[in-house]
């Protein structure tokens, strides 16, 4: 296995202000499952062609945003490694137990400079709607709404992007694939652990733990199309799109939850391999990169944060 | 009715203030994620009843809101409204503009 250490997005946990807005919203709108309800009030979400058993947690709270994103690692004991390499950092880190979401193993649990925790997990239960591995159907059963099929990453707001960059690359082993260099220095960076052109992003910000968006993976450029057409049917509220984004090339649509979380379903996007060269962005041309067909910034875009 | 411009529009008892403004091609406060998140379309109610949904606390707190402050996604009209933009700006703390 070429892939080691951190492999993927696992797992995130938003806040929501109505419960039930979100639950239709994630599951009607963007065709989520429902996996669970536990008696904390937590609600456990997946994609239909994701294998653990879930990926997106809704609490209900007073203030929408992001409560913590999680990665799953390859082993056991690249927990360990990690917490000794994030601590040799002079950073916390918190052993969270197993169980405390349902079906999980043991998590580290650490809050990296743009004030934003981060965990690292394991083992998770597979679950029981997972894509199916025996003369395998194209799906468990035809996906809903949007047809997202698996929670993809996010983009986080906050201070500090060179030290959270320097975090990502140095301790966590992911690399750069694109950024915005601005005159008054780094802007924004997309950073990967696999082959997508980002697994996570950060845009600097003054507010700390600021939550940006949640991303979706859709087949194709076609169904971009068709989560537009749901949006505007059900009256969901509509950020920008359909677009492309010049970074990363994805193809995409943003959106809010019934919260005020921002969404992204896109498809596409190149693919990463460990010895590209980082892509710059720059100043003059940072509209083209931000939105490639419009080429102009947005108010809405860039300030829109829970 | 929006203090400071020449913006008045009609807007239903169970329609939220910002989206009437939204379907009357105004642009007088600032929209943004249209479900009590994110504070862009931060108002403060200078006359006139009005109910709230629920809105983050992290931009109107509970004394805010007894001060007048809503967001206008989450805000209902009684009856006839006046009201002043207040969106906080990032990093500010406090509104551009206290009445």
């Amino acid at each position: 296995m070429s892939l080691t250490g951190v492999l993927r997005p696992g797992y995130v946990q938003l806040r929501v202000l109505d419960l039930e807005a979100a639950v239709s919203h994630y599951v009607d709108r963007i065709g989520l499952d429902e996996v669970s309800r536990e008696a904390d009030g937590r609600v456990y979400l997946k994609g239909w062609d994701e294998f653990d058993r879930h990926s997106v947690i809704l609490r209900e709270a007073d203030t929408p945003g992001m409560d913590v994103v999680g990665f799953k690692v390859a082993s056991d004991s690249d927990l360990d490694t990690f917490k000794n390499r994030i601590e040799a950092k002079g950073m916390a880190v918190g052993e969270v137990p197993a169980g405390e979401q349902p079906g999980m193993g043991r998590r580290i649990s650490f809050v990296v400079p743009t004030g934003h925790r981060i965990e690292l997990f394991a083992q998770a239960e597979q679950s029981k709607t997972a894509p199916p591995i025996t003369n395998p159907d194209i799906w468990p059963a035809e996906p809903r709404g949007m047809r997202a099929t698996r929670f993809d990453h996010v983009l986080l707001y906050g201070p500090d992007i060179d030290g959270v960059t320097t975090f990502f690359l140095q301790v966590l082993d992911f690399a750069l694939a694109e950024k915005v260099e601005m005159p008054d220095g780094t802007l924004a960076v997309w950073l990967t652990c696999s082959n997508k052109a980002h697994d996570i992003a950060f845009v600097k910000h003054a507010e700390p733990g600021k939550f940006h968006h949640a991303a979706f993976f859709l087949e194709s450029w076609h169904d971009v199309g068709h989560a537009a057409d749901i949006i505007a049917r059900y009256n969901v509220s509509l950020d920008i799109g359909p677009t492309r984004h010049g970074i990363t090339r994805g193809q995409t649509i943003y959106f809010f939850d019934p919260s005020g979380n921002r969404n992204e379903v896109f498809a596409g996007g190149y693919t990463h391999y460990p010895d590209h060269p980082t892509r710059v962005w720059t100043a003059e041309e940072l509209g083209k990169g931000i939105f490639y067909y419009e080429k102009e910034l947005n108010d809405r875009f860039l300030g829109v944060v829970t | 009715m929006v203090d400071g411009a020449p913006d008045v529009f009609a807007c239903n008892t169970d329609t939220p203030v910002l989206i009437a403004m939204e379907r009357s091609g105004r642009k007088v406060i600032a929209v943004g994620c249209r479900g009590g998140g994110c504070g862009f379309c931060r108002v403060r109610v200078r006359a006139g009843a009005y109910r709230t949904g629920r809105m983050s606390r992290a931009h109107v707190t509970e004394e805010e809101e007894r001060q007048g402050y809503a967001l206008a996604c989450r805000l209902f009209p009684l009856e006839d409204l006046l009201l002043a933009p207040a969106r906080r700006m990032p990093g500010t703390g406090q509104p551009p503009q206290e009445v």
